[in-house]
């Protein structure tokens, strides 16, 4: 479970995480919804240790354990996994030898045997079909030239063949067309159980009729500023960010309340 | 498939942080007198056994070697050499001769073993009882030439290969058993005069390999030579000769190490290739001489003439080099194409960390019609390296509807490495097309986090990334040695980030 305490954190000197608390218990799946520009992406890199964003004050701990602290492949071997918002490319890595050389990094991590070609090929092909991804993906290099919704759904393969304990869906669902939003969210789904928690971040509220929800939160101006079940997509679908501005006292306020009206 | 996972099992197991071939072996060393003379050339012309006209060869390469400067054009800084603080000529003392591969000194053998020869190759070379000719299963057979600093000591396969009628021996051998063809070619490609480096090596080449392809044959293994500079302040003179003669096909690789020392060490090679009418040599080589320590104290000075000829119609010459070691490359694997339709094809990468210097290249030069070329470079650059690119596109008057491509990238890892890209095109024929693109990156910040956020370690991932940028080159390898070159891609950018 991840477990997330006045989290504060800046790049660049300027403040964007303000002090977040989150929970996320081992087993269910939570949304983040939130403006653009709110942080959301940048909660996910603090997460995950991405160098340049330089943590202020609170705690993070997965399954009990001080992730800040650690490198970030030592978070990834500790069960964390970030599905980028924006995938990257790796000229000339195929795509298979990058999934083998992380799939037995992670392992090895964990203290468990790597896994040699044969083994990790199976194992690749059956993830692969449950994605309706064509083999010759594994042959060609890392994203490279894959269309945007390849470029996701690359992602969710490689959290299928890591098995994280904690998946972080940074924007997943921006670019995947009406099926592949569906096959997707079966990917996700199908992991779900007590040993997988997961942090959805989105601005469709269409993800998470197929990802259901156990929480929802709000993520604006640097701090949740609302929680609540699944219902609470639905109304934001309905009002938009606006309604929960409004009602929000003026020192939480993203746009700073009156004194900025 | 599984070969691409073998080879990042081996990156990943790579885990020394120091030149891990970097051991002495004791064995006992005759050597001529220190300096260089005409009674050296002459001593190690004796020592040889070698014919009248060859002495001659070498004594007229020597008094063009007097008459000619250290050439300073490249982007490369040294102290002078001293070229009389050398020994020319360092041989082990115990006489191995070929035919008797069971009286190898075990000390060799160890070599062999630290060098990485595959076993079944080193039994071979012992000539282990049962050990034969026939490779280990599923693995592409190679026969070997070793030379152990001047001597070539063994060589494996011969029988085999005899039967095909292919000769390979150390120029040595040759010298004595195939005097004609060695008079015929020696200096044919290479000219003794041809540079200050080549002259020296003319005058003082003490071994190396000797090829000869017959008409329509094809070798049927990969052949091999392990270079590998032992004594203290030995310069190291190899002499190559290939002779891929009309319809046949050869592969050849080269690989080299040297121990640590903290003296600098010169090598001077020369390689010289010709192909005839339909005739294809694939040269490839994996070059990781000491290259100093990181405050750039030691290291091999390696100083190359390669050069192959494409004296026949449609015939083909391919240099591939992986370049990890040595404090000093300077080296420009070219070729003349001569023959109509001929075909040279240079890929190359180029790591410089530390203080290590590289300046390589090659040259092109289209003599022939419709000739064609290729070029990719893949320069690297870590900590001080300084990495330049250096080629030449000659396209003569009559080399009508003549192509070269050319792609030079570079890769800086850090800020206080250098990369420098200095093409030289000479066009005299209308019809000829020519075309360059270098490009010069960084490792991305991006790039290194994704890969960190899947588990792999900052090193893993530059690994990784650099092996992807060097693709293009690495697939030309034979895949025995790509995966020997990737390792020690990993091994040679070691400390190089952050
Ligand atoms: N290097 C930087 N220097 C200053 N501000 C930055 C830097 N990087 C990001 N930011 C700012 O941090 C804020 C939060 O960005 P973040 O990417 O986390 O937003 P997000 O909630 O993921 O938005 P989106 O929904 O558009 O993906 C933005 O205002 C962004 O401009
Ligand atoms: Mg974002």
């Amino acid at each position: 479970m991840l477990r997330i305490e006045g989290l504060s954190a800046e790049i660049d000197g300027k403040e964007i995480l303000k002090g977040i608390d989150l929970e996320v218990p081992t087993g269910e799946v939570h949304a983040i919804m939130g403006p653009n520009g709110s942080g959301k992406s940048t909660l996910s890199y603090v997460l995950s240790g991405r160098e340049g964003y330089e943590v202020t004050g609170g705690t993070a701990t997965l399954n009990g354990v001080d992730i800040l602290a650690m490198e970030p492949e030592e978070r990834a071997a500790a069960g964390l996994f970030l599905a980028f918002q924006y995938p990257v490319e790796l000229p000339g890595v195929g795509n298979a030898t990058f999934l083998r050389t992380a799939l037995n990094a992670v392992r090895k991590g964990r203290g468990e045997s790597e896994l040699d070609a044969m083994q990790f090929l199976k194992v690749a092909r059956q993830r692969m079909k449950a994605l309706s991804m064509p083999e010759d993906m594994l042959k060609r290099g890392v994203n490279v030239g894959f269309s945007g919704g390849e470029k996701k759904r690359n992602e969710i393969l490689q959290m299928a063949m890591l098995e994280p304990s904690m998946a972080i869906l940074d924007e997943t669902d921006s670019g995947l067309d009406i099926d592949a939003l569906k096959i997707v969210s079966d990917g996700v789904n199908a992991m779900r159980g007590p040993g997988f928690s997961a942090l959805v971040i989105t601005h469709y509220q269409r993800l998470l009729d197929y990802i259901v929800p156990d929480r929802v939160h709000v993520l604006m101006g640097g701090r949740i500023v609302k929680s609540g079940g699944p219902e609470l997509a639905h109304e934001l679908e309905a009002q938009g960010y606006g309604a929960i501005q409004e009602g929000l006292p003026s020192k939480h306020r993203f746009d700073g309340g009156e004194a900025a009206a | 498939m599984p070969a691409v996972n073998e080879t990042i099992e081996a990156v990943q197991s790579v885990t020394e942080s120091t030149y891990k071939w970097g051991f002495e072996t004791d064995i006992e060393m005759e050597f001529a007198p220190k300096g260089l003379n005409e009674d050296i050339v002459r001593f190690i012309s004796a020592k040889k056994n070698e014919p009248a006209w060859l002495l001659e060869w070498r004594l007229r390469a020597f008094a063009l070697w007097k008459t000619m400067e250290t050439p300073l054009w490249a982007a490369v800084k040294h102290p002078p050499i001293d070229f009389q603080d050398s020994y020319y000529y360092a041989a082990p003392k115990e006489k191995v001769g070929p035919k008797s591969l069971d009286e190898v000194d075990p000390e060799l053998l160890k070599t062999y073993a630290k060098l990485g020869i595959p076993l079944r190759e080193q039994e071979i070379l012992a000539g282990v009882e049962g050990a034969g000719s026939t490779p280990a299963e599923g693995r592409m057979p190679i026969a070997i030439d070793a030379v152990f600093d001047s001597v070539s000591v063994a060589t494996s396969y011969k029988e085999r290969l005899g039967k095909e009628g292919i000769i390979f021996c150390s120029i040595s051998e040759a010298v004595q058993e195939h005097p004609d063809l060695v008079k015929k070619y020696l200096g044919s490609v290479v000219p003794q005069g041809d540079n200050f480096y080549a002259a020296l090596n003319s005058a003082v080449f003490t071994d190396g390999s000797f090829v000869y392809i017959p008409k329509g044959v094809r070798c049927p293994m990969e052949l091999s030579t392990y270079f590998r500079i032992n004594a203290k302040s030995t310069g190291q003179f190899e002499r190559t000769l290939i002779i891929a003669d009309a319809g046949s096909h050869v592969s050849y690789l080269e690989g080299c190490t040297a121990p640590m020392r903290d003296e600098n060490q010169l090598h001077a090679a020369v390689v010289e290739l010709v192909a005839m009418d339909d005739a294809t040599i694939k040269y490839s080589t994996v070059q990781n001489w000491y290259p100093g320590d990181a405050e750039g104290k030691g290291g091999i000075y390696n100083f190359v003439t390669k050069r192959g000829a494409c004296r026949g119609a449609r015939s083909k010459i391919s240099w591939t080099q992986v370049e990890t070691g040595s404090a000093i490359t300077w080296k420009y694997p070219s070729c003349i194409l001569q023959g109509e339709d001929s075909v040279g094809e240079f890929y190359s990468v180029a790591i410089t960390n530390n203080y290590q210097q590289a300046d390589t290249g090659t040259k092109m030069f289209h003599i022939g019609p419709r000739t064609k070329s290729t070029i990719v470079s893949k320069g690297i650059s870590a900590g001080h390296g300084q990495n330049t690119y250096r080629g030449l596109v000659r396209i003569g008057a009559k080399a009508t509807g003549a192509r070269n491509f050319t792609q030079c990238d570079s890769l800086l890892i850090g800020d206080l490495c250098g990369a420098h890209t200095v093409p030289y095109i000479e066009n005299r024929c209308m019809s000829a097309k020519v075309e360059h693109e270098a490009t010069t990156s960084r490792i991305a910040e991006d790039q290194l986090f994704y890969c960190r956020q899947r588990g792999l370690t900052q090193e893993e991932a530059v690994g990784l990334i650099v092996n992807g940028f060097c693709r293009e080159v690495l697939k030309e390898l034979p895949m025995e040695f790509a995966v020997e070159a990737q390792k020690l891609l990993q091994i040679s950018l070691e400390g190089s980030v952050g």
